[in-house]
């Protein structure tokens, strides 16, 4: 008996062995080295000085920074918020769709997502631009009389972060909703609650997991995020993750650049924190 | 179970429903219109033509940034493939603990920028010059955790009764793993492999810290071009690859519904 459960485990540590060395050596060190690295200072020649120092975090808070941190949440936000609106009846349409039907409209939700990135970034470029499609469109119909500067605004990059990862908001909110038991808004219409009454005290709370699911998969990457604001806001609208890009490859102040890298880091653990406070109490589980 | 739902219907839904689709496809479908120009704006359409077609199958540097990133998209599934379902098996059969679940799914959870700065501060501190091998060894690092995932969710869905029996039969660790295991998983580890091999190739931020200069993958090259603006070329090149991810998505989709189907049988 001991020999087989000795045998076991050294089969479990073999099969477990490669993989968490590979994430250890090439995530785990490499993230909490970078890390390290705030508390640090620059070299003359950039690379690190290993002096401690809490200069980093002062300089992260002077205003020309900490009104890049906080512009940078709010139009990550806005971009959520907006992807939300969008995303949330999109979702309760296709749950509500034939069996054959909603595989379709999955799918089409998704093929955008696996298309490259910086060509669906790129096609928003061709679609603002002063000479393109949408400017003829709105000159033609005489809605305004003159051409717009629609791209390198604020506008621009608010709605290129919401169409590269509106698929990250209709597919957890669409999991949610579709498990929900449609008896149980039926059941709540029985009792006489009106629709608005049942959305709001059924659908609504057990699709909440979903929600802070789908909000978090896109504020979190449009908040790093550091192509679409120089493609669509074409340097005028900086966000963290140029301050982090700048840092690293431009002026070589690697300590500075990974001080900004935190802010993203802390702000993602709390809102994990946050998700699994919701998810734990508004589970369907949880509602019977 | 279907029955409620189509007789419920969307109603009123149908109205964001279809703005949705032409919101995530208008700006793709005008790309793809403007490829086909014959004239050399990349805004309007003068006549038509393949010529920014021809141009892209002659372009030297896209062909040779395609052949980077397929070299390292290659290695990147390789390599996940092999580490996440070992990884997958030993967490599910063998060490049940939500720390090193967690763990394990870390990279897929990190901010790629994050990961990113990382990967270059650590090959850096030991002294690894940047290259194609780099870019690999970065992309394996959420290859392996996202090839976890798939194999995992096959694994858990699986009672373990079957390797047990292998095990008390006498059969070792290694035997009970391609003779049991290895079997009843395999379509979600060729899933796994598809999945790491297509976030490679599509993969941008990480690729960009952790490359050297003198071999740009294709997204590199892509966004290298993009940043000095719009041409017809992009056009075009851009239509190619989102037909490429259509044939990819509904291949997958359909693949998934038949081994959905088979395991109703």
């Amino acid at each position: 008996m001991t020999t087989v459960t000795r045998g076991r485990r050294a089969a479990g540590a073999a099969f477990l062995g490669p993989g968490l060395l590979f994430t250890a050596v090439f995530v785990a060190v490499p993230v909490l080295l970078v890390l390290s690295y705030t508390v640090f200072q620059r070299g003359r020649f950039g690379g690190v000085v290993h002096t401690f120092s809490l200069d980093n975090f002062s300089r992260a808070l002077e205003p020309t920074f900490r009104s890049v941190l906080v512009s940078s949440v709010v139009t990550a936000a806005v971009a959520t918020l907006i992807a939300l609106a969008i995303g949330y009846p999109v979702a309760c349409a296709i749950a509500r769709l034939p069996e054959r039907w909603r595989t379709i409209a999955l799918v089409l939700v998704v093929i955008p997502f696996w298309t490259n990135f910086l060509i669906r970034t790129y096609a928003w470029i061709v679609l603002l631009n002063t000479q393109g499609v949408l400017n003829d469109a709105l000159v033609g119909a005489g809605l305004v009389d003159e051409r717009l500067d629609l791209l390198y605004t604020r506008g621009a990059v608010v709605a290129g972060l919401v169409y590269v990862y509106l698929p990250l908001m209709v597919l957890p909110i669409y999991a949610s909703v579709a498990r929900l038991d449609r008896e149980l808004g039926e059941a709540s219409a029985d009792l006489g609650g009106t629709r608005v009454a049942g959305f709001l005290r059924v659908t609504l709370p057990l699709s909440l997991p979903g929600v802070v699911t789908g909000c978090i998969f896109v504020f979190v990457p449009s908040l790093g995020n550091f192509v679409v604001p120089e493609l669509l806001g074409g340097g005028k609208t900086v966000m963290v993750g140029n301050l982090v890009r700048d840092q690293f490859l431009k002026a070589r102040d690697w300590p500075f650049g990974a001080t900004l890298a935190l802010f993203v880091v802390v702000l993602l653990l709390v809102l994990f924190a946050l998700q699994s406070l919701v998810s734990r109490r508004y589970s369907v589980e949880a509602g019977r | 179970m279907s029955a409620p739902s189509a007789k419920q219907g969307p109603g009123l839904l149908w109205i964001p429903l279809l703005g949705c689709f032409a919101f995530l496809y208008l700006p793709i479908l005008v790309v793809v219109a403007l490829s086909f120009n014959s004239g050399r704006s990349a805004l309007n359409l003068q006549g038509l033509s393949l010529r920014w077609y021809a141009e892209v199958f002659r372009d030297g540097d896209l062909g040779h940034a395609l052949l980077n990133t397929l070299l390292v998209a290659t290695g990147t599934m390789v390599v996940s493939t092999v580490l996440g379902t070992m990884l997958a098996v030993g967490l599910v059969r063998h060490a049940r603990s939500t720390a090193l679940d967690a763990f394990a799914m870390t990279p897929a959870i990190l901010p790629d920028l994050v990961l990113a700065i990382g990967l270059l501060s650590f090959f850096s501190w030991a002294g690894i010059s940047l290259g194609l091998g780099t870019v690999m060894v970065a992309h394996t690092a959420f290859g392996t955790a996202f090839v976890v995932a798939v194999v995992r969710a096959r694994l858990v869905q699986l009672d373990g009764s079957l390797e047990e029996a292998s095990q008390d039969l006498g059969a070792g660790g290694l035997t009970t793993f391609v003779r049991v295991t290895l079997p009843s998983i395999a379509p979600a580890v060729v899933a796994g492999a598809l999945l790491s091999f297509t976030l490679s190739v599509d993969e941008f931020v990480i690729a960009f810290f952790t490359n050297g200069p003198s071999s740009p993958t294709l997204p590199i090259e892509i966004y290298s071009r993009v940043r000095f603006g719009v041409t017809p070329e992009i056009n075009a090149l851009a239509s190619l690859l989102l037909l490429v991810s259509v044939v990819a998505v509904v291949a997958g989709a359909l693949a998934l519904r038949r081994t959905e189907t088979t395991d109703d049988d």
